[in-house]
Order: C-alpha cells, then sequence, then structure tokens
C-alpha cells in the first residue's frame, strides 16, 4: 500500500467511487424498465407515459423556450414562471423526502431500521400545524422557527419511544415503529375530527398563521421555498455529526459492531436511544417543511407514503448524506412526475411504488445486478444494516 | 461463580414478583376508583348469550348486578396481588390472566351497565377476527423456526387477498380463489428465501421490499383494473358458515367454535398440524435443529438451504390462506390496504406465543378478542373516541414485545444467513 503513487491513488479512489454508483445507477435504471413492462401489460404505451413524467418533473423545454423569448421580448414573467412550474414543484416533493431519508438513513448506520418515518412525519406535521395556528401575534423571526422546532420534537417524541422500548427491554423497533405509524393515524383521525379541527366540515387543521410559513422565492403557482435550503443544511449537519464528531463515530461504532463498541466502553442503550430521538426529529422536520411550506394545514392521509419511500432512499443513497440528498431528488421528481402521468396516460401513481419495491431489492441484493449485467464484484465490507429479533 | 449467578436470577425473580403485585394491586385500585365510582348503584348488565340466527339451544341471558360485580373484581385483583407480594406465585400466565379477567370484565360491566351485551357474539367476532392474524402468526412461526425472518407477510397477504378475489370473481369458484391464494403466497415467498439464501439478502430489508411492492402492485391493480369493473373482477361472494352437526347445538360453545367459514376451520387444523409436524416428527427436528444451530444439522446431513426454502414457501402459502380471508373469507372484495397492518400484529402475537404453534394461536385470540371489544363499544357508545379503542392491538402489541409479561426466546439462528 505505501508504494502506490498519489496518482495511483487518485486512480483508484476514482474507480471506487464510480463502482459505488453503478450498482445504484443500474438498479434504477432496471426499475425503471421493469415499471415500463408494467405498464406495457397494462395496455399502455411506455415511451407516452415516461415522457409524461420527463415533461411533469422537468417542464417541456418547448414552453421553457417559449417562455424565456416572451420575457426577453417584453419582460413578462408569467410564462417562464408557468414554464418553471414542474422543476421547483419537483423540487418541492424532494424536500421532505431529504429530511424523511435523514432519518432513515440516520437509523441505519447506527444498525436500526426506523420504518416509523411516516409517523414520524405525521405526528412532526401536526405539532408543526399546531404551533402555526395557534400563537397569533408574534413576529416571524421567533414563530417559524418555534413551529419548525414543534415538527421536530413531535418527531422525536415518536421515535423516542421505539428506540426506548429496544434499548431498554430489546424490543424489535422494526415491529415497534410500524406499531406507532398507526397509532400515529389513528390519533391523527381523532385530532383532526375533535381538538385539532378548523372551522368547516372537513376534517383538517385551521391554517397557519402567515408569521409561521417558510418564505416562498416566487410569486404564487410555484411553491419552492426555505425548506429545500433547510434540508440541504440538515444533510450537512448529518454529515458532520456522522463523520466528524465523536459522537457520531459512536453510533457508526455501535452500528458495524455492537459487541466491539460494548467492548470499547460505548454506551449502546443511549445510543439507540439518541439515534432514535434525532432520526424521528428529522422526519418531524419533514413534516414541518411540508406543512410550513406547502400546504398551511394538515388533513386525512397527510402522510402518504413518506416512511415508506425514505427507506427506498437510504437504501439507494447507501445511507450517506450526500446519496440520500440525490435519492431524494430521484424520488421528488419521480413522485412529482408521475402525477402527471396519471393525468396524462392514466398510469396509477402507484407504479412508483413498485418501482420503489424492485430498486429497494436490487440495492439490496447487488449480486442479480452484477449478475444481469455482467459486472465483476468488488471486494469490500459490507455495512450491516439490520439485525435480528435479538439486541 | 454459581452462587452469584442464583443470586442474580433471585434478584430479577424478586423485582419481577413485586412488580406483579403492585400493578395488581394499581389495577385492582383502578378498578375501584374508575368503574367503581361511575356505576350506579342498582344498574344491571345484561350478558347476551344467545345468537341471531344460529342453531344453538337457546338459554337465558345472563343478568348481573353491575357495581357489586366490579367490587368484587377491585376486591380479586387486590387480593391476588396482596398475595403475590406477600408469597408470590409461581405461574405468570395465571398472574396475566387474573390481571387481564378482572379489568376487562370490570370495563364491561360499567360500559354495558342498564344494557344488553351480547357475549356470544363478541367471543365469536373474535375467533373470525382472530383469524387473520393467527395465519400470519403461523406463517411467522414456522419461517422463524428455521431461523428465516419474514417481515413481508403483510404484502404477502395483500397480494394474495387481491388474486383471490379476482380469481374467484372470474372462474366463479371460490375454491379456485382459495387455491391460487395459497399458491400466491407461495410465490412470493418463496422469492423471499431464494434472495436471503442464495442472494443473502439482509432479511428485513427483503421483507421490507416485499411490503412495499404489495403495497404498490396491488394499489396500481385496484385503481386501474378494478375500480371500473367491480362486478367483473371485485365481486367474489364469500364462504358460506358451515355449521358441523350436533356440535354447533351447543349452547355458548356452538355458534362461537362450531359454526364458522371453511378458513376458520382451516386455520385451526393448521395450528394442530403444524403442532404435530414441528415437534413429533423428522421434519420438525430437522426444522427446529436449522433454526437452532445450523452448522451441527449441516454435519449431521441436514441440507440447511433445502429445509430453510421449503419452511418459507410453506408459511408463504400459511399467510395466502391468511390473504384470502381478507377478501373471499369475510368481505368479498378487495380495498387497497385492508390489511391494516396485520401481519404486523401477527408477528407480535408469534413472539407472544414463543415461536410455538398452539401459543401464536392463543395469542392472536388475545388480539381478536381487543378488536371485537373495540367494536362492540363503539355499539355501546362508550365516552372514549373509538379512536383510542381502535389504537388498543397495537398498543397491546409494543407491550408485548417489551418482554415484561414473560421474556420470549427466538430460534438462536433466527435471521442469521447461513454460509457453509
Amino acid at each position: 500500500m505505501s508504494n502506490t503513487t498519489a496518482p495511483e491513488k487518485k486512480e483508484k479512489k476514482r474507480s471506487a467511487i464510480w463502482s459505488e454508483l453503478l450498482v445504484p445507477v443500474l438498479a434504477v435504471v432496471s426499475g425503471l424498465i421493469l415499471g415500463a413492462i408494467v405498464i406495457v401489460v397494462s395496455g399502455e404505451n411506455p415511451f407516452r407515459a415516461y415522457g409524461a413524467l420527463f415533461t411533469g418533473s422537468f417542464g417541456s423545454p418547448v414552453r421553457l423556450i417559449d417562455g424565456l423569448q416572451i420575457y426577453s421580448a417584453t419582460g413578462e414573467t408569467r410564462q417562464l414562471l408557468r414554464a418553471f412550474y414542474p422543476l421547483t414543484e419537483s423540487l418541492v416533493t424532494a424536500t421532505p423526502y431529504i429530511f424523511a431519508g435523514l432519518s432513515v438513513a440516520l437509523g441505519f448506520r447506527c444498525g436500526l431500521f426506523n420504518i416509523g418515518a411516516e409517523g414520524q412525519f405525521f405526528i412532526g406535521a401536526l405539532s408543526a400545524a399546531f404551533v402555526g395556528y395557534s400563537i397569533q401575534g408574534l413576529p416571524m423571526i421567533i414563530h417559524l422557527p418555534l413551529a419548525i422546532l414543534g415538527g421536530a420534537l413531535g418527531g422525536a417524541l415518536w421515535g423516542m419511544i421505539p428506540g426506548y422500548l429496544k434499548a431498554r427491554f430489546g424490543a424489535h423497533e422494526v415491529v415497534n415503529t410500524i406499531m406507532m405509524n398507526w397509532i400515529a393515524f389513528r390519533l391523527s383521525d381523532w385530532l383532526l375530527d375533535g381538538p385539532m379541527k378548523g372551522p368547516g366540515f372537513r376534517p383538517v387543521t385551521p391554517t397557519i398563521f402567515e408569521t409561521a410559513e417558510l418564505p416562498r422565492f416566487f410569486p404564487d403557482p410555484l411553491r419552492f421555498n426555505l425548506g429545500f435550503f433547510l434540508a440541504l443544511l440538515a444533510a450537512y449537519l448529518v454529515y458532520w455529526f456522522l463523520f466528524k464528531t465523536t459522537l457520531g463515530f459512536e453510533i457508526r461504532s455501535v452500528g458495524a459492531n455492537p459487541d466491539a463498541a460494548k467492548y470499547a466502553g460505548m454506551n449502546i442503550v443511549r445510543n439507540f436511544v439518541l439515534v432514535m430521538v434525532l432520526a424521528g426529529g428529522l422526519a418531524g422536520l419533514a413534516g414541518s417543511a411540508q406543512v410550513l411550506g406547502v400546504d398551511y394545514w394538515v388533513g386525512q392521509g397527510f402522510s402518504a407514503g413518506y416512511g415508506f419511500d425514505a427507506i427506498a432512499i437510504a437504501l439507494l443513497g447507501k445511507s450517506h448524506p450526500l446519496g440520500v440528498v440525490l435519492a431524494a431528488l430521484l424520488f421528488g421528481f419521480l413522485r412529482s412526475g408521475a402525477t402527471n402521468m396519471q393525468s396524462m396516460a392514466s398510469i396509477p401513481i402507484d407504479i412508483i411504488s413498485i418501482i420503489q419495491g424492485m430498486v429497494i431489492v436490487f440495492i439490496a441484493a447487488p449480486e442479480i445486478i452484477r449478475w444481469f449485467y455482467r459486472i465483476r464484484a468488488v471486494k469490500k465490507d459490507e455495512t450491516v444494516l439490520t439485525r435480528g429479533w435479538g439486541s | 461463580m454459581n452462587n452469584s449467578s442464583i443470586d442474580i436470577s433471585s434478584a430479577i425473580e424478586r423485582r419481577r414478583r413485586i412488580s406483579f403485585g403492585v400493578t395488581l394491586l394499581v389495577v385492582g385500585l383502578v378498578i375501584y376508583l374508575l368503574f367503581g365510582s361511575n356505576t350506579k348503584p342498582g344498574s344491571l348488565t345484561t350478558f347476551g348469550l344467545n345468537l341471531l340466527g344460529s342453531q344453538a339451544i337457546e338459554v337465558s341471558d345472563l343478568v348481573i348486578p353491575a357495581l357489586p360485580a366490579v367490587h368484587l373484581m377491585a376486591a380479586i385483583a387486590v387480593f391476588t396481588g396482596a398475595y403475590q407480594l406477600a408469597r408470590g406465585v409461581r405461574s405468570t400466565g395465571w398472574l396475566i390472566g387474573i390481571l387481564a379477567f378482572t379489568f376487562v370484565f370490570a370495563f364491561l360491566m360499567w360500559a354495558a351497565q342498564d344494557k344488553s351485551f351480547n357475549l356470544t357474539g363478541m367471543l365469536q367476532s373474535s375467533l373470525v377476527r382472530a383469524t387473520p392474524i393467527a395465519l400470519a402468526a403461523l406463517c411467522g412461526v414456522i419461517s422463524e423456526r428455521a431461523a428465516v425472518i419474514n417481515i413481508g407477510i403483510e404484502g404477502i397477504m395483500l397480494m394474495s387477498a387481491l388474486v383471490a378475489v379476482v380469481t374467484a370473481t372470474v372462474s366463479g369458484s371460490l375454491y379456485v380463489g382459495l387455491v391460487s391464494a395459497i399458491i400466491m403466497g407461495g410465490l412470493v415467498a418463496a422469492f423471499h428465501a431464494f434472495l436471503v439464501i442464495r442472494f443473502k439478502v439482509d432479511q428485513i430489508i427483503s421483507g421490507v421490499a416485499i411490503n412495499i411492492f404489495g403495497a404498490g402492485a396491488t394499489s396500481f391493480i385496484s385503481s386501474r383494473f378494478m375500480a371500473h369493473a367491480t362486478d367483473k373482477l371485485n365481486n367474489s361472494g364469500t364462504f358460506p358458515i358451515i355449521a358441523i352437526p350436533g356440535l354447533s347445538k351447543i349452547p355458548v360453545l356452538g355458534p362461537v367454535l362450531f359454526e364458522n367459514n371453511l378458513i376458520v376451520y382451516l386455520t385451526i387444523l393448521l395450528v394442530i398440524v403444524m403442532h404435530i409436524m414441528l415437534f413429533y416428527t423428522p421434519w420438525g427436528l430437522r426444522t427446529r435443529a436449522v433454526g437452532e444451530h445450523p452448522k451441527a444439522a449441516d454435519t449431521l446431513g441436514v441440507n440447511v438451504y433445502f429445509m430453510r426454502f421449503v419452511n418459507v414457501t410453506l408459511g408463504g402459502m400459511i399467510a395466502g390462506l391468511g390473504g384470502a380471508y381478507f377478501t373471499i373469507g369475510s368481505v368479498g372484495r378487495f380495498d387497497e390496504i385492508m390489511t391494516a397492518g396485520k401481519g404486523f400484529i401477527g408477528l407480535a402475537a408469534m413472539v407472544f406465543g414463543n415461536w410455538n404453534p398452539i401459543g401464536a394461536y392463543t395469542s392472536s385470540l388475545i388480539f381478536g378478542f381487543a378488536d371485537s371489544l373495540q367494536v362492540k363499544l363503539q355499539i355501546l357508545r362508550v365516552p372514549i373516541p373509538s379512536e383510542f379503542l381502535l389504537m388498543a392491538p397495537y398498543i397491546v402489541t409494543m407491550i408485548i414485545l417489551t418482554g415484561v409479561v414473560g421474556r420470549a426466546i427466538p430460534p438462536a439462528a433466527d435471521g442469521q444467513p447461513y454460509e457453509k
């Protein structure tokens, strides 16, 4: 090792990054191909469907050019903004995904499987909405951070319970976080039709006050807001926490080998609780971002599948914050485009879940991808993601 | 060395004895204060014992004065708690039984005072509601006895539920639906087994992928194809109730146990068969060996991979039967995400049942009881929001998984891939 020269090292590093990226990329491509087969079987043209997916997520190039021409000729921005709408909408969709993906990724790093991002997201959104609509008369500079923090706290509480049960009793976090999801759904049913019900007939919360809204950057149809940059900031902070602090090192050690970590004097119980609190907090922030930046109120079915998407995102991003951001962007574009695909090509949006399931299988079993595309295996240490029922 | 370990275990036992005793005392107090003070003196609670339309011989209803009964329950709980603190009872099963019985009975007395409450009906619906949970639990038992965790039961049941209703509607025969559902379950589980045995994929992740895929695929098919063709694809009818001649005449027991549909009977039969297979046949011995110590089993010539593959696939077929229950066994049509976490509750029942078929079935009955109690209480207009009652099974699952009510020990090699 010592006699390799600098450029050789660089070359080696580059090829390592390449092979690291190869499997996720091929997994997504394979998932999309299988999705196309499903579309063909259901009697639609996959090119038309994926075309609608593309224009739904990035916007149509023709309209973009038109908008630019109108803008340069007359200074009129309406057309241009409408052309940008799909692109910004994809980023808006990606925002909660980044937070929720980070939540699951953080759990994986400590050997915990947080399937409860869904419930934590919902409870976080409800808490953020509560702070948003119940306190009046505060200036934005206090009210907005308070509402964001409220969401984080709600999610953290929801994550802490399974974390504590795991640390104290060894109760498996997979089943417990799922149970917490169902409890969150029932609780929200009650809250939205009872204590938190807003004016009107529908079971939704009141609209939050303007002082709790995340500022938007463009005029009205565009919902792109500060939340996206907060998500990127969160990704950087998680990176810093995991790789640059002692606590992060401890968490990664516990995840890699709990016995060794215990032997080295690390407190496993504390780390489990801490990670679940942080993971819950991140998922709660996803809820904050969604309610304070996009919807301004919470209704039933608010957390439509974010938690499960987050699992795919964390796996696809290999539990690395940068990977999570990239994977979240991909899923943001997919989900946002799928809405367009549903209306244009009448392909139900659930196709994304089908693609997701396959991507997860391919990521978890890279041998399938390697076998199918005839790639030679790279010898490296596999990271342990989850454990059995035991501790 | 030996002495100190005995000290530790007796210390744990003493702590456990005290905590059980205190819990019982607290429950007794809660019963007395909460239900006792809210029950009107002189009110009567009627427990109906006859089910409308059943073949059982009619008996008179059970009428109990509510307040004395609540006080009696409180007294029993307090007495047992005090006895437990003073002397200690060996069997935790009895303690949990008394705890649950006094609380639930007092609760019912309070909830149904001056009203009539059909006990037979509730027990019957408990058994029916326990069926999918029990099938999920049995799937878990058979897979995990061979050391493969299958967390994708929920997804398997969803896919089987859809396949059952579609094939049954198209073919016009419920039995075709049943068989297709079982085959579907077996196929998905075989895929899971293939991934975790051949490719050594993380078992939990493979299971989660199955859940996500199952939820997505069934919702996709249901909204794309079935929403507009309900009569052609999604209207199968359900298995009829089969009353067993003679036995169904017995009051209370008859309607509860002997007037059910095919899937409920099959479940009970499966519990018995699996118990015998697991503990009294060579196949069962090999399965358990593969789950406890695969290396030892391998040296004795047992094909570890083959045993695991077969067990997981069989488990999937059982889960497929559970999926069929949701559609052709109960409502006759498919709704999106209709399993509502039953697969996971089944896993909790498996843990609580200590990876035994009979234990798993018994704990499924507890979940079924909680589920049907919740429905009945809504009818009685109990002043508790129905959403909280709906949470009960999930909370019970979490409490059970903590192991405070008796620690469960999984098969030693559970969840670990086997490398030669």
